[in-house]
């Protein structure tokens, strides 16, 4: 086991289960769990080419471990019920990990801001695909399982209306109530909800960013897995954020407004 | 547009850097972005790898691995997988890559691109001679696959891509031969030398029983008079656990980084002969053999992430040089003369003997000599002028420059170090260009 493993009062997960497998940050997260000693891997989402292609790459690396592919609709509310009971409903393996147990949600969409303004179209599926349906899916597993972990990414941009990308913040915004929902909900079982929210991280989808600006995926991944194994309610990665994003919502509002950013 | 700077920070270029996400997309990107250079991870220190104002194709999201084959070795892996990939990942089922360079955060097809070498190249040669297959796509469309054993036409294209700096198309796949080892041990030794003849006759018989001879030479001392030869070979050592800096694969999560750009370099004409003097000091009192894990043997500094930064903000010059074995006394000799006497340098001095064999690459460096790199903090014309007299060195004993550290050498040293170069220009893409071939190429 990694030295994060040893080192902290956290459980190191058996069975992972990664929606929107295919995400360059969720890609790097399930590598390091399967490196620090997770057996089986079941790996969810709509681009079958890519979920193959990412599943022989981790079949290479761990060829002990258990790799799965499930080419699903990720919007559609049946196919979520049934992948749900699938990997989580009872007689299941990932029933049977328990406390084992973990599951990432981590497909978004992130459309640039002037798109989805100009185009109520695009502003709907950024909702959709990068609020509701994660929602959705943090709802079944919640109804579903009943120990282990369910991490969900949100987005520092979910911290604060900018009107840089409201849209996109909007629909991390919604994930953060529902995390904390249910947070409340689950309190008192043995089922953790975390809540993750990256910084800007150098991806594919940022490629066309600023490079200074923007974390390393392998930083951030080696940050979210760290939280989620210690099942914190809420994950900054990197943990600077945390600091920025407090000060960043305590600015009044008439102050707010007039800065640019 | 993003700034792009290379290992030696010497440039900030505004770059517009385009992601290659799948091998399949390559072909449309590149042809509607080109003019363009692949990049990985911008480890080699000048602009072969830069593209001011132009595009960048930015090969890091191609990071995975498509097959492995445990009976023959064989590894078929995406363009920007990590060498530090490979090693964690193999050297625990017994296999590691047979040549690596002093990094191990560079990528594969960057080290193709190179041609690297590294401490073994007597027994084992260079990166290109494991290499069993590369996927190459041209900016007009074209897919070629080539290896060394497919005549002719194909080993062509192998021997212009081994080494030919990304400018013969982008190589979206690579099967490459990795070797079996005990597991990720070697078992190490460190010799110190005091004068340049002892080096050499110290280095032979080294090679004659280990893989892996390596030294690092005191580069103010004028003619050599201290250094530190580590020579290895692998090792079983079955009872010890690999060491805890972080886990293999999350880089962020172990090791330590240079935490800023001092205003002024750290390596200086006072701290210089200090520098050097205490880490020989350092090496000769624990000199003596002993079982290391294959990291602090083969990527010491990576153990220092962004130690680049510790030049300062103007970057630094690499200067490495092979010299023809014949003459190599004299000419490192003069060599270590010339940099004495300037006062610059710095604290790495690497003097290695190579093999005697002939590259595969047509622009590939490792050929049979001996090996001199040393780092010069850039303080603008007096670097340039010292490295232009080293140039003179070079020329005059048939030596050749690294075109992987190389972002100033004159196109005359160029040609006349590099005697297959007419022969690579015919499997140029007219697509893609850099720095470095605008510089020394003329396109």
């Amino acid at each position: 086991m990694p030295a994060t493993a040893s080192t902290t009062a956290s459980t190191w997960p058996t069975d992972l289960v990664i929606v929107g497998a295919t995400s360059a940050i969720a890609e790097n997260c399930t590598r390091l769990w399967l490196e620090g000693g997770a057996s089986r891997a079941l790996l969810i989402g709509r681009d079958e080419a890519g979920l193959d292609r990412i599943a022989t790459d981790l079949r290479v690396r761990f060829p002990a471990a258990a790799i799965n592919t499930s080419v699903t609709d990720l919007l559609d509310v049946p196919s979520i019920t049934s992948a749900v009971q699938g990997f989580a409903g009872p007689g299941t393996p990932g029933a049977a990990a328990g406390a084992g147990l973990t599951v990432l949600i981590a497909h978004g969409s992130m459309t640039d801001q002037a798109e989805s303004q100009a185009d109520l179209a695009k502003a709907a599926s950024v909702l959709q695909v990068t609020g509701v349906s994660p929602s959705l899916w943090m709802e079944a597993c919640a109804d579903t399982m009943t120990a282990g972990t369910i991490a969900v990414l949100g987005s520092v941009a979910g911290d604060r209306g900018r009107r840089k990308n409201y849209i996109y913040g909007a629909s991390k915004g919604l994930i953060e109530r529902m995390a904390e929902g249910l947070q409340h909900r689950l309190a008192a079982s043995p089922l953790n909800v975390v809540l993750v929210k990256p910084g800007p991280t150098a991806t594919p989808m940022t490629a066309g960013m600023p490079a200074s600006g923007l974390a390393p995926v392998s930083a951030v991944a080696a940050d979210i897995v760290k939280g989620v194994n210690a099942a914190r309610p809420v994950v900054y990665a990197p943990i600077k954020w945390q600091v920025i994003m407090t000060v960043v919502r305590l600015i009044p509002r008439p102050v707010f407004n007039r800065l640019d950013f | 547009m993003n700034r792009v700077s290379s290992w030696g920070r010497l440039s900030d270029a505004e770059h517009s850097v385009v992601a290659i996400t799948s091998a399949a997309d390559a072909p449309a990107i590149i042809a509607s972005t080109a003019p363009g250079i692949a990049r990985g991870m911008e480890r080699s220190y000048g602009d072969v790898a830069l593209n001011a104002g132009g595009t960048l194709w930015d090969m890091r999201p191609l990071n995975r691995f498509l097959a492995f084959d445990a009976e023959s070795g064989i590894l078929t892996v995406e363009p920007g997988v990590l060498l530090r990939d490979i090693q964690a990942t193999f050297s625990r089922q017994g296999w590691m890559l047979a040549v690596t360079p002093g990094t191990e955060i560079v990528t594969v097809a960057g080290a193709i691109a190179n041609d690297v070498h590294g401490k073994n190249h007597a027994t084992r040669g260079t990166f290109a001679d494991h290499v069993v297959s590369i996927t190459l796509v041209r900016t007009d469309g074209e897919v070629i696959v080539c290896g060394p054993d497919d005549e002719p036409e194909g080993r062509g294209w192998f021997e212009a891509t081994c080494g030919g700096l990304g400018l013969t198309g982008l190589i979206v796949q690579a099967s490459i031969r990795l070797k079996r080892v005990p597991g990720p041990w070697l078992l190490a030794e460190d010799v110190a030398y005091q004068s340049l003849p002892e080096f050499f006759e110290l280095s032979d018989s080294s090679e004659l029983s280990y893989e892996h001879v390596v030294s690092w030479i005191d580069i103010t001392t004028g003619g050599g008079r201290r250094g530190i030869l580590s020579r290895a070979n692998p090792a079983a050592s079955p009872h010890r656990a690999p060491p805890a800096a972080g886990t293999p694969l999350g880089a962020a999560a172990g090791g330590i980084t240079f935490p800023l750009v001092p205003p002024v370099s750290l390596v200086n004409t006072l701290t210089l002969p200090l520098l050097n003097r205490a880490y020989y000091r350092l090496k000769r009192a624990g000199v003596g053999s002993k079982v290391v894990h294959y990291k602090p043997f083969f990527y010491p500094l990576d153990a220092i992430q962004e130690w680049n930064r510790a030049y300062g903000p103007r970057g630094f010059y690499q200067y490495q040089c092979v010299l023809p074995r014949e003459s190599g006394l004299e000419s490192v000799r003069e060599i270590l003369r010339l940099v004495a006497r300037s006062g610059q340098g710095s604290f790495l001095g690497v003097l290695k003997t190579l093999g005697d064999r002939e590259p595969l690459g047509m622009l590939s460096f490792a050929r049979p000599g001996v090996n001199l790199t040393i780092d010069f903090p850039n303080l603008g014309a007096s670097t340039l002028v010292l490295m232009a007299s080293l140039d003179s060195v070079v020329a005059e004993h048939g030596g050749r420059l690294y075109l992987a550290k190389d972002a100033r050498m004159p196109a005359s040293l160029f040609e006349a170090g590099y005697p297959r170069l007419e022969e690579f220009t015919a499997y140029r893409d007219p697509g893609i260009s850099s720095e470095l071939s605008r510089r020394l190429l003329g396109s």
